[in-house]
């Protein structure tokens, strides 16, 4: 069962909590009562904020809340996220998020680290590692700082880490989010230098599948000299123009972490190895994923 | 230990040089600029330029066994090519003396801009990565420049046990530098849009790490850190001033104009991005706890330096 927001403040089956207790829901989506609100949410995350409400790399507490505030409506209502196996990602310690692509715009990570935040119980912050122009320009620097959303580079990952953060990766980077609308289910080439992070840092991988993403966001082309002007990669372009998300339904998929043994020395074709089998742990939650679109999509058309 | 001080009579030097005093060395000095009840406190100060034939001599007849270099200074404090001669060219000629007279021991009091304020630079900077962004800040250069050449020593004059130590901004009661110029009006200019992490460290807290070093006889480079950074819109608020966040081309327009610092338009990157160090080598070495909180720190700041009245625009 995912997590439709069938109501304000309750997880989607959290009518099971009501009657006894926590218990997981069929694919293992935690049931957690909400009714702490989501400013008690961003108490609780477990990060050493000081005096002032900011912690040691600039993630501020007012901020995070401001965000979920308006993440979590577009989380429950606009897309009516469903979220499967949040219980296989680690109540504490450090993790790595790895997924797929989803969408022209950044939809899917501020999606993921939504559903952590809504979704766990303790919540966690789950820290994205984002395209450098983020932290270029005003306001979205300020934010994306704030929200510990920092530059993918490999300093970022390590350090956070050793801390025991949560990190967020998408390893097929921008060519990602540049996928067109008829390969939105479609993997493009991951990157390898996720693999021997996790080696060095001894960090599971809790692979995830974003499905949705493609559809709220139709890109048809990616204008790339425009992007140039902008200081951007490039600007994904829909039938209706502009890059705004649909209202479509979305779908998180977290499979069990995948753990490897190995310093981070290997040679290239065995960290290719352990590319290839994140790669395929996460086509494999894709298609779980499409297969129960089609099936509820029929269910719906065989209703009366 | 005989400590000789270049640069003695500025704010922190003065503070370091009176706990060195109390802690049983033998303090001396070296600077242009006067202090006068350095007597009575039992330090000699020579005055002259540490560039000139008079500190040459105070080397040779004083013979210290330990250098603390301090006499650098930024673009707030002196413009143009001059800026540039004394940092470069003091140091340079620190270095020479130390070499030419048997010192022991050099400490380079540096600054953490040396890493420059980039979007794509790591949040934590570690002592082994190269500057970053001087193009757009020329006049980081000569502090830069004095940093590597003093680092340079570490393989150049082995025989010394050279040690430069990376201090980020500091703050005081009120204290000197460049955090405390900037925050000195009522009003403070922000960039729009932007919120740079600051690391902080009390003056105080700053001489402990100095004389740390100095007695633990560290050798190689070190960032200096206390607490954990804080945004820049924390100290503007907590100090009692009030932020003025401006577009940043408006920013560059006024930069030397209505009261504000005459600096380069790349220099407003400092109040964009964020330069913050990590500090674990120097306290793996020297065990430095601070004592200042940034709460302590910015209370001392706003007690000591309260907001000006009726002192125009800034």
């Amino acid at each position: 069962m995912g997590s439709v927001w069938p109501k304000e403040g309750l997880a989607p089956n959290a009518h099971a909590v009501e009657s006894g207790g926590p218990r997981r829901g069929m694919l293992g989506c935690r049931a957690v009562a909400l009714s702490d609100g989501l400013d008690a949410r961003v108490d609780r995350l477990e990060l050493p904020f000081n005096e002032y409400g900011v912690d040691p790399y600039g993630i501020s507490r007012k901020h995070v809340k401001d965000a979920l505030r308006l993440f979590a409506l577009i989380y429950r209502y606009y897309f009516r996220v469903r979220c499967h196996g949040i219980h296989h990602i680690p109540q504490r310690g450090r993790g790595m998020l790895v997924g797929n692509h989803s969408g022209g715009v950044a939809v899917d990570g501020a999606m993921v680290l939504t559903s952590t935040m809504l979704e766990m119980d303790p919540p966690r912050l789950a820290q994205g590692m984002v395209e450098r122009f983020l932290h270029k320009f005003p306001v979205s620097s300020l934010w994306a700082s704030r929200t510990g959303q920092f530059t993918g580079l490999p300093e970022h990952a390590r350090r956070l880490l050793e801390d025991d953060r949560l990190l967020m990766i998408f390893p097929e980077g921008a060519r990602g989010t540049a996928k067109l609308y008829p390969d939105r289910y479609s993997l493009v080439d991951f990157g390898t230098g996720f693999i021997r992070l996790a080696l060095q840092t001894r960090s599971p991988i809790i692979p995830f599948a974003f499905l949705g993403g493609g559809s709220a966001i139709p890109t048809v082309f990616n204008a790339y000299a425009l992007g140039k002007l902008l200081g951007v990669p490039y600007v994904p372009l829909t039938p209706y123009l502009l890059p705004v998300p649909l209202p479509v339904q979305l779908e998180i998929h977290y499979g069990e972490p995948l753990v490897f043994q190995g310093t981070g020395d290997e040679d290239d074709h065995v960290i290719e190895g352990h590319v290839a089998k994140v790669k395929e742990r996460i086509a494999g939650l894709i298609e779980l994923g499409r297969a129960g679109r089609q099936h509820r999509g029929l269910a719906r058309k065989l209703l009366p | 230990m005989r400590v000789l001080i270049p640069g003695i009579a500025g704010g922190i030097a003065r503070k370091l040089a009176l706990r060195l005093k109390t802690a049983g060395h033998d303090v001396a000095g070296v600077d242009i600029r006067p202090w006068e009840n350095a007597r009575e406190a039992g330090i000699e100060v020579f005055r002259g330029d540490v560039r000139k034939r008079v500190a040459e001599d105070v080397f040779r007849r004083w013979k210290p066994e330990a250098v603390v270099h301090m006499a650098t200074v930024t673009a707030f404090t002196v413009p143009g090519a001059e800026r540039g001669r004394i940092n470069l060219d003091g140091t340079k000629a620190v270095f020479d003396h130390c070499a030419t007279h048997g010192v022991k021991q050099v400490l380079f009091v540096g600054r953490h801009t040396f890493y420059g304020a980039a979007p794509d630079s790591p949040l934590y900077h570690s002592e082994d990565e190269p500057p970053r962004a001087l193009e757009a800040i020329p006049e980081l250069a000569d502090l830069v420049a004095a940093d590597l050449y003093a680092a340079m020593a570490l393989w150049r004059l082995p025989e010394m046990t050279t040690a430069v130590l990376r201090l980020p901004y500091t703050l005081g009661a009120p204290g000197t530098g460049t955090l405390a110029s900037f925050l000195k009006g009522r009003r403070v200019p922000l960039v729009l849009g932007y919120d740079p992490l600051f690391h902080v460290l009390q003056e105080e807290d700053v001489v402990t790490a100095l004389q740390l070093a100095l007695e633990k006889k560290v050798r190689g480079i070190f960032n200096v850190a206390g607490p954990s950074p804080i945004p820049l819109s924390v100290i503007v608020r907590e100090t009692g001033r009030m932020g003025i966040p401006l577009p940043s081309q408006v920013l560059s327009l006024l930069l030397g104009r209505a009261g504000f610092p005459r600096l380069s338009v790349g220099a407003l990157d400092h109040l964009r991005y964020p330069i913050v160090v990590d500090n674990r080598r120097f306290l793996e070495a020297t065990g430095f706890e601070f004592q200042h909180s940034v709460a302590d720190m910015l209370r001392i700041y706003r007690e000591a330096a309260p907001v000006p009245t009726s002192a125009g625009w800034l």
